[in-house]
């Protein structure tokens, strides 16, 4: 069994797979940036990101796929599943040897797995465009804190920045770390340092614009309003709406005031 | 600026407004202009779901509950002992700015009471989706009522800034309407259903020969039914919903369980259970008619005027029509393939996608995550596989029944004595 050890980006893994061909690797199993303590695995073997590897890999598979095909893949490997790395290289691999393209062939389960993933990311990518919350600050930034299952920011900002073309605005993944930043131009990827105090209620009372306080009310207010008790269904609720999301969205939120006491 | 005052406003003009389904915000094309505030792409987005499970999408207010009318199923109906209240049109600018701003919904949807006469309403709805589109430059989604009985000229200028316009028939039949909203005909509510499907597919038209031409209502128009209140079958609801698609290229025909809020002896007791699996099996036979190629008459008829309660539409045609079956997947027409029950739109074209690789069986059709132990009853393999060969439809029905289960299942206790 060979361990691949990669950067943990797509263009990583894309390398990751032009080296399984060339060194011809068996049995392999791939690991982000460092390798598994696990002593099953025999063999190491570490990728370096390379751009001509990535771009060999990468159009040949554009030539054997559609459009949305191609894209897929990507969209596959954000979805962070678990093993998608295994199944993104077996499902190429699958690609690779047929004569037709195979994208469609969902009688195989590579490639159902694959549209499971896609399924999978899209979908959290919609429900991000739907929950991110911004909450503006004193220097007119709105700002959103999510954590997503699969790593969207890069499928949701062309969304964002279309829609909010005159607000500065941030989205911050506290998962992973990272954030999309919309300074009026452009979209850029920030990383920043939030202290531990930064999600405190307090510190973001202090923050806050002055009119952020009302608008959170106004909002929970209407949320509450436009609820029918007499169809009350707490599981499709939840179904819509997984608990997981909740800290992060304002209506679910008791108000900064009732925090504090 | 939003003042404290706006916070009691908003709790009765929300509530008011709630018992109109309608909550989409699909279907528009307008784009973001001028770098300006918002879109309206083709997919809707719900940025929240209430208790009841329904989606939140827009801001859906009532400019105010003021009426002058008296219409029996009506919460803001004018004998009715409710608070009463009403926006400014800046409240309502400022609501929807603030509100889209900070990702919350799509758009307004903006309804009222119809306080003095319909032009002077209608002004004010017009006046407030003006305002947000040439002041604010806000190109979010606005769903408009078009008051019945409103000039045309201002229908004319809603279309222009609204992405959806709606007309609510309320009741399904005339009788239904005179005997709870005597002072209302259906006229009046067909008469701007009509002249907005003529403005619709004519700036459509217009749209087509040069991209330039001003949008009008690019979403459509849509209307709603309130379902229970009164004593239509189901056969003269969805009726009156195929004559709305038909004849009035509707986008939507919504759906409202009534909520009892009245004691008036002429609709059902306060305490009376929304009718909530009626109301869905309606749904449901509307998407059967809308996007399976269903006829209305294939689901409904004079010998069936009500759908089942206990069973979906799609098994119910099914169970009626085993004549049709079984069907090879393998070879049948995607339109067939979506009639099987328990395979749904994508799942029938993910089938017809994948069966030009192998031929399919059993374990791939479960893979491809159909609902296949419903589904199996009405499949044919070339290699016979199953039983279920010479069940008649209801061992067919009283086995799915069987295996499913319905947090209603109290509601149809009697069907087990049938069988």
């Amino acid at each position: 069994m060979t361990q691949v050890i990669y950067d943990g980006t797509y263009e990583g893994w894309a390398t990751a797979v032009f080296e399984i061909y060339e060194y011809k690797l068996k049995d392999i199993v791939f690991a982000k940036n460092e390798a598994s303590a696990d002593l099953l695995f025999s063999t190491n073997h570490i990728v370096i990101t390379d751009e001509v590897k990535v771009k060999r890999v990468l159009s040949g598979l554009q030539k054997r796929l559609s459009g949305v095909g191609f894209q897929g893949l990507y969209h596959a490997f954000l979805s962070e599943m678990n093993k998608i790395e295994e199944i993104m290289f077996r499902y190429v691999q699958y690609v690779l040897s047929s004569t037709v393209n195979v994208e469609d062939d969902f009688g195989h389960n590579d490639v159902l797995e694959l549209r499971k993933a896609i399924r999978l990311t899209g979908k959290e990518a919609h429900r991000m465009e739907a929950f991110v919350r911004f909450q503006l600050t004193k220097d007119q930034l709105y700002y959103a804190i999510v954590e997503p299952d699969c790593n969207v920011l890069p499928l949701i900002e062309t969304h964002f920045k279309n829609r909010y073309a005159d607000q500065r605005w941030l989205i911050y993944d506290v998962k992973r770390k990272y954030g999309v930043y919309y300074d009026l131009e452009n979209v850029s990827t920030v990383e920043i340092q939030f202290d531990a105090n930064a999600s405190s209620s307090r510190f973001l009372a202090e923050i806050s614009d002055e009119g952020e306080e009302l608008f959170q009310d106004l909002w929970r207010n209407y949320f509450k309003s436009v609820n029918i008790e007499s169809r009350k269904n707490k599981k499709l609720h939840l179904q819509h709406m997984p608990k997981r999301y909740w800290k992060n969205l304002t209506e679910k939120i008791p108000d900064i005031r009732s925090m504090g006491k | 600026m939003v003042h404290e005052r706006v916070m009691e406003k908003l709790a009765i003009l929300a509530d008011a407004a709630k018992y109109d389904v309608s909550c989409s915000s699909s279907q528009s094309n307008r784009k973001n202009k001028d770098k300006g505030l918002g879109d309206a792409k083709g997919y809707g987005i719900c940025h929240s779901y209430t208790e009841d499970g329904r989606c939140v999408s827009l801001l859906k207010i009532l400019l105010t509950n003021h009426c002058i009318f008296d219409c029996a199923y009506c919460v803001s109906r004018k004998s009715n002992d409710v608070k009463r209240a009403a926006f400014t049109v800046q409240e309502v600018v400022d609501l929807t700015i603030g509100f889209y701003r900070r990702n919350y919904i799509e758009g307004l949807f903006l309804s009222s009471g119809i306080f003095d006469n319909p032009d002077y309403t209608m002004e004010r709805l017009v006046r407030i989706a003006k305002k947000l589109r040439l002041e604010e430059n806000f190109n979010g989604y606005i769903h408009l009522k078009a008051i019945p009985g409103a000039s045309d000229e201002l229908l004319q200028q809603a279309g222009m800034y609204a992405d959806r316009l709606s007309v609510n028939v309320e009741m399904p039949t005339e009788k239904s309407l005179k005997l709870l909203a005597p002072e209302k005909n259906h006229i009046d509510v067909i008469q701007p259903m009509e002249y907005l499907k003529k403005e619709i597919v004519g700036h459509k038209e217009e749209k087509k020969l040069n991209y330039k031409a001003p949008l009008f209502a690019p979403a459509g128009q849509s209307t709603q039914m309130v379902i229970g209140a009164t004593q239509e079958n189901d056969m003269e609801i969805l009726g009156m919903a195929n004559y709305f698609y038909d004849q009035m290229n509707m986008r939507r025909v919504y759906y409202s369980g009534y909520v009892p809020i009245s004691y008036d002896n002429r609709l059902p007791a306060i305490g009376t259970p929304v009718p909530i699996i009626r109301e869905n099996r309606l749904y449901q036979a509307d998407w059967l008619i809308r996007l399976y190629g269903f006829n209305v008459n294939e689901i409904v008829g004079f010998d069936q005027p009500n759908l089942d309660l206990d069973i979906d539409p799609k098994l119910g045609w099914a169970l009626r029509n085993m004549n049709q079956f079984p069907v090879d997947v393998n070879t049948a027409d995607l339109e067939l393939i979506k009639r099987i029950p328990g395979i749904g739109f994508l799942s029938a074209k993910k089938i017809v996608a994948a069966r030009k690789f192998k031929k399919l069986v059993p374990q791939d059709l479960q893979k491809l995550g159909i609902a296949y132990t419903r589904a199996k009853y009405f499949l044919a393999f070339a290699t016979p596989f199953q039983l279920q060969k010479d069940l008649t439809s209801i061992q067919i029905k009283d086995q799915i029944l069987n295996m499913q289960k319905s947090k209603y299942k109290n509601d149809f206790s009697n069907q087990l004595a049938l069988f």
